[in-house]
């Protein structure tokens, strides 16, 4: 006989809202009649969202200290809320990318279903305490994300995109199942709190089975942040997959993957703090070099994003290594404007993806940015942002992630932070060349004719990150206060 | 509204730019903009009257600070000295007439086009009024994007090669930058320029130091700059090498000079003699240029070593006049460029084989060329002498060496603008000089008109500023410390009567 734990109900709510959303999604895709399916879907599923995000922001704001619920399973924290909050404003913003895009009908109420369940696997994946509870939620979206890569099966590559996500991602897991079994093994111990107390009071800082335990959750997280040398499936997923599932990807997923990555290591994992942040520095190195080395010689601007969302890992991690105070600020704030400028890329994607009806290269993003004004500007403004100009929130990330680790004593890695930002300035700017400086007719372009489809959700979620991107850098305070406060609840 | 002066000089332009990309100006970009620009400079001229040269204690004029990021010390402040104040007003007027050549020759996309042009001064005034490194940065930074994007839509054939290539040197300069910021920011606990010591981190000076070098530029870090000031269109060619090589006299002044004294002093010598070599070569790439903008792109390679020299003198007398050299060949590069641009209209080419007797028939033409060519060579009487009499005369003061490769290079700078000036205006007439093509029209005269009405006032009174740089701020105690003790006592910035008499001379002379 299992006693039942008493459940904080409040604490699991923005999952539960996106779940609920989730479940009405599904219904409707079996219930409603087929013209209304589309709005109907797509409202729940953003209702759902922004519910979510409510319910976080409420257990923020109720929470100011953080505690462990529901057996001691997930913690209920200002930190745990902070990036569900993060989720649920990606998941919205993907809610307006993906609203007019082709899509077969018959998938439109599981393509939103999903979505939203995602979104709450990742709000619960954030709040795990226990190694057991993080294996289960990171499987939870993952299984959702499998699935969304490759929903448009008409689309050359969605399958290709879903199966190698499904089998790489299949292997992460494993790594980090493997992992937090041969921790349990060392420490008898599956509670993050509760390893580390075995650690301490067993002795067993610099026990090999723990160690190589450490490593492979580390590479596991890694795996799903898409962190060199674990990227690999990345370019080709991102590539494949309909774009706005990617720019959800590269915006929800990296984000929680990063800020638990941070949670296990410094709850867990005090003890080896000599060892992981070495070995995150070097994950940071490898990321960084390969990320925008290898971005530089694309040309399709998906696998172009697809890299540089590897090397941004790569600079986030850089203040996960730092592993201070200002670190946890760092990596929090830079989530901010990372994930809207993130979106924001997909969703420019997208609209030239629908204009031409082919897959977008440099070379036919031609003319674009004064075809579309406002695409083009906030896209102008997200390169700027990855490539961290002032006037962005991008800048402010950086300077920040490089404070932190120059806090640490860590200046080594500053200059390769920012020799790294130097090489991506080329394929950054790159984008903006291709869409202002290089005329259509060079290019023997001819649009289908007529004015481009207005698409008001795009250009809103657009517009929206853009806002995002450009605001974070002038309330740097206000956000950096919030992320704060957030990361309290870290012993650090 | 003294407090808010500086504020109000940074973000009036980029009010205007904002007004001009986000309502349907159309056709009217062009007049907005020169309001805005227009407005600009006489918010500068206000502020000229309120300026207080003689300002005791360490705070500027027109100090305003607000906290921006408390974690770390960061905060909006911004303030002129005198030196930078002067700067300032430079940007000002270069960027109205820049504006008002780019209205006058139409341009495409003219929202586009003007709103940047704004945000650009935004930007180029932001850096001469900020007292935070990273608020600096910030603008640093920032007038990267205008420029960039300047040069890359409305530029020439070469355009996007020039932009990768000016992309990634000025970049490569100012991201190490970054890296010093913060570790200058952190090491002091706070960004703010006023309030912070000194530090005697030599690796953090680096830093500072080939950001600005880049930026000046300074030998052998100029492979930007022929490119650039080619591809670009004549406005912009103004405006990259008339103000934002004068970014970098800034921050070797109030960054390089006044926060890290002991790094300075050590590799003053180093820098010098780069400068000194970029000041002679400059002169002879200049002199062996086959077109106008080659002549006056390497000349400002020369000029930027020669005020280099004057700033890494380390005394107030070589400063004076690397302030007064800064005013006076930012108007003069921005002259000739525009100057180019006219007689580039006219010919379609800038190449002096094709060029030659334009003089006749077109006198306006031919006085604007002759008068900016003559003050630019420093003839005894000109501003550009008296800063660089004062430069060499500071410089003569550290090590009497230097101030003899200066003087070479004022005898070089004579050699190339004489035959500027006759490449252009007389020999026979060259194949692509028609007779049908105009003298200078009334617009063009009333934009270049200003800039050169400003040489001439500057050659009258240049104790204007030479006077009135570092005098009275806190600033100057430091200076005196390391200032070699000889030569306190009669600076030769107090003479401005006899450099008026030189003037009123040469006039009786002619």
């Amino acid at each position: 006989m299992i006693d039942t734990p008493s459940v904080d109900w409040f604490a699991l709510s923005p999952s539960l809202t996106a779940l609920g959303a989730a479940a009405v999604c599904l219904l409707s895709g079996a219930f409603m009649p087929r013209w209304i399916l589309r709005p109907f879907a797509a409202l729940f599923c953003a209702l759902g969202f922004i519910g979510g995000g409510v319910f976080a922001l409420l257990v923020y704001i109720e929470t100011p200290h953080g505690s462990l619920e529901v057996a001691d399973e997930i913690f209920r924290d200002r930190y745990a809320a902070f990036t569900q909050i993060l989720v649920m404003g990606a998941g919205l913003l993907t809610v307006g990318v993906a609203y007019s895009s082709r899509m077969r009908e018959d998938h439109i109420g599981e393509f939103y279903a999903l979505l939203a369940t995602a979104g709450a696997g990742m709000a619960f994946f954030v709040q795990s305490a226990n190694l057991m509870t993080l294996f289960l939620s990171l499987e939870w979206f993952s299984v959702c994300l499998y699935i969304l890569c490759a929903i448009e099966t008409d689309l050359e590559g969605s399958l290709e995109a879903g199966l190698k996500y499904l089998i790489i991602g299949g292997m992460g897991s494993a790594v980090l199942l493997f992992g937090s079994a041969l921790v349990y093994g060392a420490t008898g111990e599956l509670g993050f709190s509760a390893i580390a107390d075995a650690t301490r009071s067993q002795g067993l800082t610099g026990d090999p089975i723990l160690l190589v335990g450490l490593a492979m959750l580390l590479a596991g997280l890694a795996f799903k942040s898409s962190a060199a040398p674990f990227h690999m499936w990345t370019p080709d997923v991102y590539e494949g997959a309909p774009t706005p599932v990617t720019g959800f990807m590269s915006a929800a997923t990296k984000t929680v993957a990063l800020v638990l990555m941070y949670r296990v290591l410094t709850v867990a994992f005090p003890q080896e703090k000599d060892v992981w942040t070495i070995a995150v520095a070097v994950l940071a190195v490898i990321s960084l070099a390969w990320g925008n080395i290898a971005a530089l010689v694309q040309s399709n601007v998906k696998r172009l994003l697809a890299y540089s969302s590897i090397s941004h890992a790569g600079f986030m991690l850089i203040a996960v290594s730092a592993d201070n105070e200002l670190g946890v600020r760092a990596l929090l704030y830079y989530l901010i404007p990372y994930s809207a400028i993130s979106i924001g890329a997909f969703a420019v994607v997208v609209a030239r993806e629908r204009e031409l009806g082919e897959t977008v290269t440099l070379d036919n993003l031609a003319g674009f940015g004064w075809e579309r004004p406002l695409l083009g500007f906030s896209m102008a403004t997200f390169m700027l942002g990855f490539a961290g100009f002032p006037l962005t929130g991008g800048f402010m990330g950086k300077f920040l992630v490089f404070s932190s680790a120059s806090e640490a004593g860590w200046n080594w890695l500053v200059i390769v932070g920012v020799l790294a930002t130097l090489v991506s300035l080329y394929y950054y700017l790159a984008v903006i060349r291709a869409m202002y400086m290089r005329p259509a007719a060079e290019l023997g372009l001819a649009p289908i004719g007529g004015s481009p489809p207005r698409e008001i959700m795009l250009s809103s979620a657009a517009f929206i990150a853009m806002v995002v991107n450009v605001g974070s850098f002038f309330a740097v305070q206000p956000l950096v206060d919030f992320a704060r406060s957030a990361a309290e609840t870290l012993p650090l | 509204m003294t407090d808010w002066l500086a504020t109000i000089l940074i973000f009036l332009p980029l009010g205007g730019a904002a007004f001009l990309w986000l309502l349907p100006v159309g056709r009217l970009a062009g007049p907005i903009a020169l309001l805005f620009a227009l407005a600009e400079v006489g918010f500068w001229i206000d502020a000229l009257g309120q300026m207080n040269f003689d300002k005791p204690g360490p705070e500027p004029n027109f100090d305003q600070k607000w906290s921006w990021f408390s974690d770390l010390g960061v905060s909006y402040h911004v303030g002129f000295y005198g030196f930078s104040f002067w700067l300032a007003g430079l940007a000002v007027v270069v960027m109205a007439a820049a504006i008002a050549y780019g209205f006058w020759v139409g341009r495409e996309r003219p929202s586009a086009y003007f709103g940047l042009m704004l945000f650009l001064t935004s930007a180029v005034v932001g850096v001469f009024a900020s007292q935070d490194v990273l608020l600096f940065y910030v603008f640093f930074e920032a007038m990267m994007i205008p420029l960039y994007v300047l040069i890359g839509v409305w530029g020439g054939p070469g355009r996007l090669g020039a932009t990768v290539k000016f992309v990634i040197y000025t970049m490569a300069g100012s991201l190490l930058m970054l890296a010093s910021v913060i570790v200058f920011g952190l090491a002091e606990g706070s960004f703010d320029l006023v309030t912070t010591g000194t530090s005697d981190n030599t690796w953090i000076f680096l830093g500072f130091l080939v950001a600005f070098a880049v930026k000046a530029p300074i030998f052998p870090l100029h492979g930007w700059l022929p490119d650039a000031y080619r591809e670009s269109s004549p406005e912009v060619s103004a405006v990259l090498s008339g103000l934002i090589s004068k970014a970098a006299v800034f921050g070797f002044i109030r960054i390089c000079l006044l926060k890290f004294p002991g790094p300075f002093d050590d590799w003053r010598n180093v820098v010098l003699a780069l400068a000194a070599t970029g000041l002679v070569y400059g002169s002879l790439l200049a002199f062996r240029a086959p077109d106008i903008r080659g002549v006056i792109a390497y000349s400002s390679l020369a000029q930027m070593g020669l005020i280099t020299i004057g700033i890494f003198a380390q005394n107030s007398a070589g400063i004076d006049g690397a302030i007064l050299q800064s005013v006076n060949h930012g108007l003069i590069s921005a002259s000739l460029f525009l100057l180019a641009g006219t007689i580039e209209r006219r010919t379609s080419t800038g190449s002096f084989e094709r060029l030659g007797g334009m003089a006749r028939g077109r006198p306006a033409l031919a006085t604007m060329l002759m008068v900016t060519g003559i003050i630019a060579l420093a003839v005894p009487g000109s501003g550009a002498f008296a800063g660089e009499f004062l430069i060499l005369a500071g410089i003569f003061n550290t090590g009497w060496g230097w101030s003899l490769v200066g003087a070479t290079g004022i005898v070089l700078a004579a050699l190339y603008m004489l035959r500027l000036i006759s490449g252009v205006l007389h020999r026979d007439p060259g194949p692509a000089v028609h007779d049908a093509a105009l003298d200078l029209r009334p617009a063009e005269l009333g934009i270049l008109l200003p800039l050169i009405g400003c040489l001439l006032a500057l050659s009258a009174w240049p104790a204007a500023i030479s006077g009135n740089t570092l005098e009275g701020t806190a600033q100057t105690p430091a200076l005196a410390q390391v200032q070699p003790s000889g030569s306190v006592g009669k600076r030769p910035s107090d003479q401005p009567p006899e450099e008026r008499m030189d003037f009123v001379t040469f006039g009786a002379n002619r």
